[in-house]
């Protein structure tokens, strides 16, 4: 089922402040039940069955592989600034393709229509042109120059702004977004989505971030963007076909796709077909 | 003293207190309570609140409530001088609209309960929840064509009534736990007919309507719409 790029690679499995000590919590992983055990917040196991398998701590949530990935953990710096607010969401349960999670996530044409009156507005649904490239040191991509108008960008903003975004696509199931922080000039607030691969069809997302935000109580935080993903959840259920498709002779993109059509190639290109369908049904 | 609404955005219940507020235009303060991932419901500030630990609770100075159903009467009695969400002076729609009131729990406890499994990962017999919440959407779905055919849109009487709110919630959210509306046409129009009533406000999983949607017609009208 899985090719070395899949079983390589980093995934998220479980958030540290949700674990509870000394006590093994057991997930899947594209299939593979596997065993957390923490003994501190810095030292935490993973096991598939009596085999252990290589786990770091990193972004408030534990990190594993089924193979031996050959890269490190990709890094956000600003996540290290103590001036942020780290902000673990929880994991919400999604009936569809991890990469179809990522992908949503990367789109922004659907605001005004999805998240009507905080991400967009109907009379706003324009996308502007934006630029879409693949690091190829990092492996990654990133969209950059993305600009929207939002009626409420995040929970501490006061009124409509012009939102200013870039996509980082930094494993095929890990996407970071930057965006115009509403109340420090110049910074960027960082929004995670974390994706575990519990199927081809369903995943566990766990939303994580990095805000400037001193006010807003902590409670509020978390529900804003609980409200944000929910309000994507029973639309990514829905979509059809349940998998990703990579051929592109199945969908026909348009201009406000770029970021997708990009993630797409650089998928096929990559040979990660976790989740995806690489034949036209 | 302004009324406080312990409130969670993702909770059904807590949903169904937040839309009589809103339909009734009353005047309150939210204290959002991290029940996911927190589970703040469960911590010891909480608890001298609400002993059972459950959400949305409404305190209006010395009163506390803890039950949806009991904060959809109170504020039913207390905001709407209309009194036509709780028509207190029509005994037979009370009576009613008591025993939706019973049967909204049942849609808390199946559907409610496929959703919580579906979506947070909580332990349930999901077979079990699923095919109970089925039951239910039958009865409900039922119910609804009588009342059509009685030229309602509403499950009590001919306007909307708290019997309405307490099941729409749980009702609109059955795909979240995997239940599909699809064999329900009647719920389907319902829903919409909450959707399109003044004041309706959304929750994450139930979108609002869109500009040039609205209730559709009911089965055997064409073009005159009898709403009141």
């Amino acid at each position: 089922m899985t090719g070395s790029t899949i079983v390589d690679e980093w995934y998220p499995v479980g958030m540290v402040s949700g674990l509870e000590p000394e006590t093994a919590t057991s997930t899947v992983l594209m299939g593979e039940e596997l065993s957390l055990m923490k003994e501190t917040d810095s030292s935490i196991t993973v096991r598939r069955g009596t085999e252990e398998r290589p786990a770091l701590v990193r972004f408030g949530h534990v990190w594993t592989s089924l193979g031996s990935p050959d890269h490190p953990l990709f890094s956000i710096p600003e996540a290290d600034n103590a001036e942020r607010r780290l902000v673990d969401c929880g994991c919400v349960r999604v009936k569809c393709s991890p990469l179809r999670a990522v992908e949503n996530f990367l789109d922004i044409a659907h605001f005004p229509f999805i998240h009507t009156g905080i991400l967009g507005v109907e009379d706003h649904p324009e996308v502007k042109k934006y630029d879409v490239e693949v690091d190829e040191k990092l492996n990654e991509i990133w969209a950059k120059k993305v600009e929207f108008y939002q009626p409420q960008a995040a929970a501490s903003a006061q009124g409509g702004i012009i939102t200013k975004y870039m996509y980082r696509v930094a494993t095929p199931t890990v996407s970071i977004l930057y965006k115009t922080c509403p109340v420090r000039k110049g910074e960027w607030d960082i929004i995670t989505l974390f994706v575990q691969p519990v199927a081809e069809d369903v995943c566990d997302v766990w939303p994580w971030m990095a805000l400037y935000d001193d006010d807003t109580p902590l409670t509020d935080l978390i529900h804003f963007q609980q409200m944000i993903f929910l309000q994507d959840r029973s639309i990514l259920e829905n979509q059809i076909p349940r998998l990703l498709p990579l051929d592109p002779k199945l969908e026909i993109p348009t201009r406000a796709d770029l970021t997708s059509i990009a993630y797409r190639r650089w998928l096929k290109r990559r040979h990660y077909t976790y989740g995806a369908q690489t034949v036209a049904a | 003293m302004t009324m406080r609404l312990y409130d969670y955005i993702l909770s059904g219940n807590a949903y169904k207190a937040r839309l009589i507020l809103a339909f009734l235009d009353v005047k309150h303060e939210s204290t959002a309570v991290d029940f996911h991932p927190g589970k703040e419901h469960k911590s010891p500030a909480f608890l001298a609140i609400n002993p059972a630990g459950t959400l949305p609770v409404l305190v209006d100075g010395d009163h506390i409530l803890t039950d949806s159903a009991a904060i959809l009467v109170y504020v039913a009695l207390n905001h709407d001088p209309a009194k036509t969400w709780f028509p207190v002076e029509q005994p037979t729609f009370c009576a009613q609209i008591v025993s939706w009131l019973a049967f909204a729990e049942q849609l808390t406890t199946s559907i409610g309960v496929a959703r919580l499994h579906d979506m947070l990962g909580r332990d349930a017999d999901i077979q079990n929840a699923r095919a109970t919440g089925h039951q239910a959407l039958r009865r409900l779905d039922s119910h609804l064509v009588e009342q059509e055919f009685k030229g309602s849109r509403y499950l009590v009487g001919k306007t909307p009534t708290i019997a309405d709110i307490a099941c729409f919630p749980y009702t609109a959210l059955a795909g979240d736990g995997g239940i599909s509306l699809m064999a329900y046409p009647a719920v389907n129009r319902w829903l919409i007919s909450i959707r399109s009533l003044d004041g309706f406000i959304e929750m994450p999983g139930i979108h609002a309507l869109h500009g040039s949607d609205t209730a559709p017609d009911l089965p055997w009208q064409s073009g005159g719409s009898e709403r009141e």
